[in-house]
């Protein structure tokens, strides 16, 4: 148990401190370049709609979290402002077993709310590695953050644009790149889209 | 527009209803003044203000209204609207605060709504600025019924359980614990998304229009139910697989699909992913069974309170708000519910099944939104007005003398449907509370 929580408070730190919690080493930019790479390729999975294959990149025991955000008073963001992993409601707070289903319900081909399917683009930007562990040389598990935009086109004239941040965990393995842990904040409060039918 | 114009828009004998009322801004500006400043709307829920102080923002038709637990204890609901230039009094969702300040001119109000400060009171107002009579603008009627918040604007409307009628029994349902005991309920958080659609598609959705089933079929196909890792399909536990399904029209517009266990009224196997689960449910409706006795046979399914309340009775569990927006814009919140004291295990079994089902990230309701927002964009049009749309199902098939009261149907039914616009075409009327609450209609039948 302590030794979680340390391990947390070190996340914490290292996202609190910003860009000085890593050194910019060529090994720091190596290791940008390559989550860079991961994000394009996840991007390229999703935009053209191989769902199954963008599971396979998702650790089994991924926690895939988009918090509800509240408009709450000055001084209180931190505690208040997003809903929790964990507790209460939120606009995602699932597993693979869950978005497994999600995939396999567009994949019926009469999700009629995906039916016929949206075009997507994801553009992902501003990517930081903020931690890296145990170390830049043999990196096994990093928190990446990072911003998105993502643009859908719906049938004829349905449009939506979701923008936000993304704070990812991704843990490098024999099997390739995985995402472990993704929050995602979308910058509205009540949400101005019909529907979350995609995958951030 | 005429008042014997929106007879003609719901022609309940001949089962038609024009899709004017779906799409026009002329009748939707009617709308809000006839029927949202009339109808007993659903602001909020008590758990969400539990402690003095505590205040929840909300709405109420297009505008905005604050809930709020004053320093003695006492629920108040006000309109969200300073009275010197109407700036929003409060800005955040929810909170805890001694006073509700105006960003504009730094007018101050308590938590019971009185006007408390106003700057440069005595040099600019003489002093003599009657406080009382500028207090922020209560509604004229407040209930707390089993810790849901209901509100209205008419000093003349009935009281809530008036108003109800005999849905009380079938909210009951959705308010009551798994077990049987009355009340108890907690939101667990709320979801608010602005959907593409007039309101009454979401109402009438809920008032039992069991009938589009077909549209979930891709949820069904993959199964996300309580029991679904364990194999079985479909959205939910089917609970009410030995019961008879009721479809019920009451005389004051609501609308509910319920159903009646038989004799026996045994435990369906349910929730079967979790053991925990399995038998703490299975424990809830034993007792129940004991607490209630006969009164056990009845089991939720949906139901829509006049005009724009909706609830889901089990699986999920909750209520809803269709927040009228524009003629062709909706804002749904969406408040689940649980027992305030079910297990931890519970509560976060149903948070996340809650999440999967519904609203706008919702496998099932996803479906339902598609529907509602084009169907509404593509009733639109000036050939499209011309045709209404076709009520004409299960017409005359229900009972008027069942012991549940209302206009029983044992079979799918848009009767539910036709009492709901006939209801709304009272209220365009401006039609007095008799009417509304249906008094005139149980005249006509007894006379009959």
């Amino acid at each position: 148990m302590n030794a979680m929580v340390q391990e947390k408070d070190k996340v914490a730190t290292a996202t609190a401190t910003g860009n000085s919690a890593i050194q910019r080493t060529p090994e720091y930019y190596r290791l940008k370049a390559d989550a860079e790479d991961f994000y394009y390729r996840e991007s390229d999975l999703l935009d053209e709609r191989r769902f199954r294959e963008w599971l396979d990149i998702l650790a089994d025991d991924i926690v895939y979290f988009m918090p509800i955000r509240r408009n709450v008073k000055f001084g209180q963001h931190a505690a208040r402002e997003n809903t929790k992993q964990g507790e209460g409601m939120s606009w995602f707070d699932e597993d693979k077993w869950t978005l497994s289903k999600r995939v396999d319900q567009i994949l019926t081909g009469v999700h009629y709310a995906e039916e016929p399917l949206s075009r997507i683009t994801h553009m992902v930007s501003n990517v930081q590695i903020k931690a890296v562990r145990p170390d830049l040389d043999k990196p096994s598990e990093l928190e990446v953050t990072s911003r998105f935009l993502l643009y859908q086109n719906r049938v004829e004239y349905e449009t939506y644009t979701f923008v936000g941040r993304r704070n990812d965990t991704i843990r490098i393995t024999e099997s390739g790149w995985k995402v472990a842990r993704r929050e995602i904040l979308l910058e509205q409060n009540i949400l101005l889209a019909k529907n979350l039918t995609m995958f951030f | 527009m005429p008042q014997n114009e929106f007879d003609k828009l719901v022609d309940i004998d001949k089962g038609f209803v024009s899709r004017e009322i779906f799409v026009d801004s002329d009748v939707y500006k009617e709308e809000l003044s006839k029927v949202f400043t009339r109808a007993w709307l659903m602001v909020g829920h008590e758990s969400l203000i539990p402690n003095p102080g505590d205040f929840f923002t909300s709405r109420m038709g297009e505008e905005s209204v604050i809930l709020c637990r004053d320093k003695k204890g006492e629920i108040h609901v006000f309109l969200n609207s300073c009275r010197h230039r109407g700036m929003k009094v409060c800005r955040y969702e929810s909170g805890n605060t001694s006073l509700f300040t105006c960003p504009y001119h730094s007018w101050t109000y308590t938590t019971d709504g009185k006007l408390q400060g106003v700057p440069l009171y005595k040099t600019l107002y003489d002093g003599v600025l009657d406080r009382e009579a500028n207090s922020l603008v209560s509604v004229a009627k407040l209930h707390n019924y089993k810790g849901s918040i209901w509100a209205t604007w008419d000093k003349d409307a009935p009281d809530f359980l008036t108003y109800l009628g005999d849905a009380k029994i079938h909210l009951d349902q959705a308010l009551d614990c798994r077990d049987g005991r009355e009340g108890g309920s907690e939101v667990i958080g709320v979801h608010k998304w602005v959907f593409p659609a007039n309101w009454k598609f979401a109402a009438e959705n809920f008032l039992g229009d069991t009938y589009h089933n077909p549209s979930h079929r891709s949820v069904d196909l993959i199964g996300i139910g309580p029991s679904a890792a364990a194999g079985k399909k479909g959205r939910r536990d089917d609970e009410l697989e030995k019961a008879q399904h009721v479809w019920i029209s009451f005389p004051q517009g609501h609308g509910v699909h319920s159903a009646l266990q038989p004799e026996a009224n045994e435990y369906i196997e349910s929730f079967m992913d979790n053991p925990i689960l399995e038998e703490y449910f299975r424990h809830c409706f034993e007792e129940r069974k004991k607490r209630l006795g006969e009164n056990a046979k009845l089991l939720p399914f949906v139901g829509t309170i006049f005009p724009n309340t909706s609830y889901h009775g089990r699986q999920p569990r909750g209520l809803c708000a269709w927040h009228p927006h524009s003629p062709t814009s909706t804002e749904g919140w969406r408040f689940f519910l649980v027992d305030k004291d079910a297990p931890t295990e519970a509560k976060d079994y149903l948070r996340r099944y809650y999440m999967r089902y519904s609203g706008p990230a919702g496998m099932t309701e996803q479906d339902d939104m598609e529907n509602w927002l084009y169907a509404t964009a593509a009733s639109t049009g000036t050939i499209a007005r011309r045709y209404p749309f076709n009520y004409q199902q299960s017409m005359g098939a229900y009972t008027t003398d069942h012991q549940l009261g209302g206009q029983v149907s044992l079979q799918i039914t848009e009767q539910i449907a036709r009492g709901f616009y006939n209801r709304w075409a009272s209220y365009m009327r401006n039609a007095g509370w008799d009417e509304l609450l249906g008094a005139s209609a149980q005249n006509r039948q007894a006379a009959e």
